[in-house]
């Protein structure tokens, strides 16, 4: 990568290897992303998709290689995992908003008790970012009072009231209806033209090749082809991508 | 000529009655309490990455639910002075009632725990909260309302039991009624007051824990 010369990546994972038992979810796994970098991530279900982006805040734990984070080496040590969480944020596919919590208590939770932030300071970046995904008016409801794409929204809202360095996203617009796909891919991409570092596990084409600046492909726990949005849809090096982009894009 | 009821005896002996319901509130309430800090513990160690631990709680809950209340308050009460503990009736009581609801509450909430979706542990995970946070500020208020009304009938049962700690003569509504009864020999009419006690107390207990589900587990769910 030559632009990312003298600056050390954000993320570096080299060689990363993970068993679930004896079935290998991810060999050989090498991957940098530097600040500001966009990656969408592809590829079949069962490929390894979210099982590499939950090693990245190790909510899985690897077996083989180096995973290293803003300087961090991820071990299992206590300290290195708490160091990561608290710069790392992630986004589900199924919102997993606290349900006994308001809008506002969800996104003040963690920088009061990880942060510890008194509540007035918690409260007001909370008020902030939930403004920036355009939902500060629901900020005293409840998650189930929210529409699915609304619940998403407030999702990426208390990630960011942490201010992480990089956002995880998987699958963020799987389990909603489609009219409300666009309003949390707006919100994407808003956060990515404010230089948020991003990976995405997504399949929304129309997103990666609007945002990404590599569309990375895996299969069967593997990375398979990465390259930029364009050559990456108009030129695929691999059968297998081929095969991908024929069944993604045929339902669009 | 069939057996005449005489009430009187009752209605002279109601105050001794109602000291008799306070008491027997105050070994349930203490008990439900510590029966309730024993079960959210005991989810705790029950699920310890130590097997110790683990094991040492799956013990303490085989035991306790295998075996009749009536000699886990003797054990408690006859047993242990031998062992130089001696503890007054009251506090045996309590002990009892708390240590036996508790091992019942350890499964029931365990229960709940189990019903939180695993998506909501590995949320407050990722926000960088310890695992001790997470079971604390996410996944226990939602546990105990998924569990609520098996949680609070058990804290009845756990307040019925309590007439049972007559026979350690803790001072509660049955060990009262006892008394009254040896010296009226009126048993219909003491026994019969107070189930009627025991059922107003119940109802007692259920508005209460009922007011405190309105309090704490009104929020919506979808
Ligand atoms: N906890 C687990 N235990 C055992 N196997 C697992 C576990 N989690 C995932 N796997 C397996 O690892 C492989 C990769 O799973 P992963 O969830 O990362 O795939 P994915 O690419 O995200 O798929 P999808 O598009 O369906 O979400 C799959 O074959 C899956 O069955
Ligand atoms: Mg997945």
């Amino acid at each position: 990568m030559s632009h990312a010369q003298g600056e050390a990546p954000l993320i570096h994972m080299e060689g990363v290897e993970k068993w679930y038992g004896a079935f290998q979810a991810l060999t050989n796994i090498n991957l940098s992303v530097r600040r500001g970098e966009k990656i969408v991530l592809c590829g079949p279900s069962g490929s390894g998709k979210s099982t590499l982006i939950r090693c990245i805040n190790h909510l899985e734990g690897y077996q083989k290689g180096r995973i290293v984070v803003d300087g961090t080496v991820l071990s299992n040590s206590m300290k290195a995992i708490d160091a990561v969480r608290s710069e790392v944020g992630m986004v589900f596919q199924s919102f997993n908003l606290f349900p006994h919590l308001t809008i506002l208590q969800n996104c003040t939770l963690a920088p009061m008790r990880v942060r510890k932030a008194d509540r007035a300071t918690a409260e007001a970046t909370a008020r902030r970012y939930l403004d920036r995904v355009r939902i500060l008016d629901q900020a005293d409801k409840y998650p189930a009072q929210l529409s699915g794409g609304q619940q998403q929204r407030v999702a990426i809202a208390r990630a960011l009231c942490m201010e992480p360095k990089v956002m995880l996203f998987d699958e963020p617009t799987s389990a909603l209806d489609p009219e409300m796909v666009k309003e949390v891919l707006d919100t994407m991409v808003g956060l990515a033209a404010d230089g948020m570092t991003m990976i995405c596990v997504t399949h929304e084409m129309g997103f990666a090749r609007q945002v990404a600046d590599r569309v990375i492909f895996m299969a069967k726990g593997e990375i398979i082809e990465e390259a930029a949005p364009e050559t990456f849809f108009s030129a695929p090096q691999h059968q297998r991508t081929r095969e991908f982009l024929g069944q993604i894009l045929q339902g669009h | 000529m069939g057996p005449t009821l005489d009430f009187s005896v009752v209605f002279d002996a109601m105050p001794l009655l109602l000291w008799g319901c306070l008491g027997t509130l105050g070994l349930a309430v203490a008990g439900i309490a510590l029966a309730l800090v024993i079960g959210v513990l005991g989810v705790v160690t029950r699920g310890s990455a130590m097997a110790p631990v683990r094991i040492a709680t799956i013990a303490f809950i085989e035991i306790i639910r295998n075996t009749p209340f009536l000699v886990q308050i003797f054990f408690l009460f006859f047993a242990l002075p031998g062992l130089g503990l001696k503890l007054n009736p009251t506090v045996t009581a309590i002990i009892a009632l708390g240590v036996n609801g508790g091992a019942y509450a350890i499964e029931i909430i365990r229960g709940g725990v189990q019903s939180i979706p695993r998506g909501q542990t590995e949320a407050g995970l990722a926000l960088g909260l310890h695992p001790a946070q997470v079971f604390r500020l996410i996944i226990l208020k939602p546990a105990l309302r998924a569990i609520y009304p098996a949680l609070t009938g058990q804290f009845i049962m756990l307040t019925l039991t309590s007439s049972i700690c007559s026979s350690v003569a803790a001072y509660e509504l049955t060990s009262v009624a006892q008394r009254i009864e040896s010296d009226t020999f009126r048993s219909f009419e003491v026994y019969f007051t107070i189930t009627g006690l025991y059922l107003a107390m119940s109802w007692l207990l259920m508005s209460g824990f009922a007011l405190i589900s309105r309090r704490n587990f009104s929020y919506p769910t979808r």
